[in-house]
């Protein structure tokens, strides 16, 4: 297989030791106060780099064809814009109710 | 790019070619991951819907365990890492590492199952069941659902590491681990969600 030449096991440890290291700072940024005002943008900016790394190098989207990008991306994308909008819909509906 | 016209040139050689020139067992476990992000997308903004409205407890505070859980999240991210180098073994011929890999990444596949069976059991103890709550309603359908999942994936994996034990498993079909791979892969990327989304933000 030509992999070899994009996603060697070098790359694949790389990846593992970024993986454990963002884990830590992640736990890390959970224990220390001084992070809570920005907890939530922090861990999902963290989540997220974690997310890519997974999807580009284990699951080799970086090296494969764009159309299997398109076919994980897309209901990705649907998938986060129906969390959002929920999101919205509930906490929109509650602040009417409540009128907090 | 190489590892596409690899891949493409092997899904030729097996009759697997879509008119794209693309692999269709590969196309058709992207569409199915494609929609398993929108089944796992509504668990998880039901889970967020009902964020903090539980009347009752116990409460996520109360029964989260975040050093226990970040084991299991480094258990799941290390069985990702052995699923790659198990791939890449059987694609190079090295059925020996091929085996072990896979192994390797089952029995970490075992270990998070069980980490997540003592945690369900410690919380049921703690009072926190399926309907005592809207947290305990919402979480365990959605990390339940997850754990079902790694089941599958675990009973794959050993299904696959028996193939290649009896010598049924190679190079020629180096698709076939690659697409449990994929499965697997999925499973890590969504325990990632997770933990952040139950666990850590809370």
């Amino acid at each position: 297989m030509t992999e070899q030449s994009h996603a060697t096991t070098g790359t694949y440890l790389r990846v593992a030791a970024a993986l454990v290291i963002i884990t830590i700072l992640e736990v890390g940024v959970f224990y220390v106060p001084t992070f809570q005002a920005a907890l939530v943008p922090v861990l999902l900016f963290l989540s997220a780099i974690k997310f890519t790394l997974v999807v580009m190098f284990y699951m080799h989207l970086k090296f494969d064809n764009r159309f299997f990008t398109f076919l994980f991306g897309g209901p990705l994308l649907l998938a986060m814009a129906v969390i959002v909008s929920l999101l919205f819909i509930f906490y929109g509906a509650l602040r009417l109710r409540t009128g907090v | 790019m190489a590892y596409e016209t690899g891949t493409h040139a092997a899904a030729v050689a097996h009759g697997h070619a879509t008119s794209l020139g693309l692999d269709s067992r590969k196309m058709a476990f992207w569409a199915f991951i494609g929609s398993e992000c929108l089944l796992f997308g509504s668990l998880i903004s039901t889970y967020l819907v009902y964020k903090g409205r539980s009347l009752t407890g116990p409460f996520p505070h109360e029964v989260l365990n975040i050093p226990f859980t970040s084991f299991s999240t480094f258990d799941l991210l290390m069985s990702s890492l052995a699923m790659v180098l198990a791939l890449s073994a059987v694609q190079r011929g090295d059925m020996k590492q091929g085996k072990i890999w896979l192994f390797v990444t089952a029995l970490l596949g075992m270990v998070f199952l069980g980490g997540q069976f003592w945690e369900f059991s410690h919380f049921v103890r703690e009072g926190l069941g399926l309907t005592t709550n809207l947290f305990g309603s919402t979480f365990y359908v959605l990390t339940g659902t997850h754990g079902a999942h790694v089941t599958v994936g675990v009973i794959w994996l050993l299904t696959l590491w028996i193939q290649a034990l009896r010598g049924k498993l190679g190079p020629a079909n180096a698709m076939t681990v690659e697409i449990t791979g994929l499965y697997w892969h999925f499973v890590d990327v969504v325990w990632i969600v997770i933990f952040t989304v139950v666990y850590l933000i809370q």
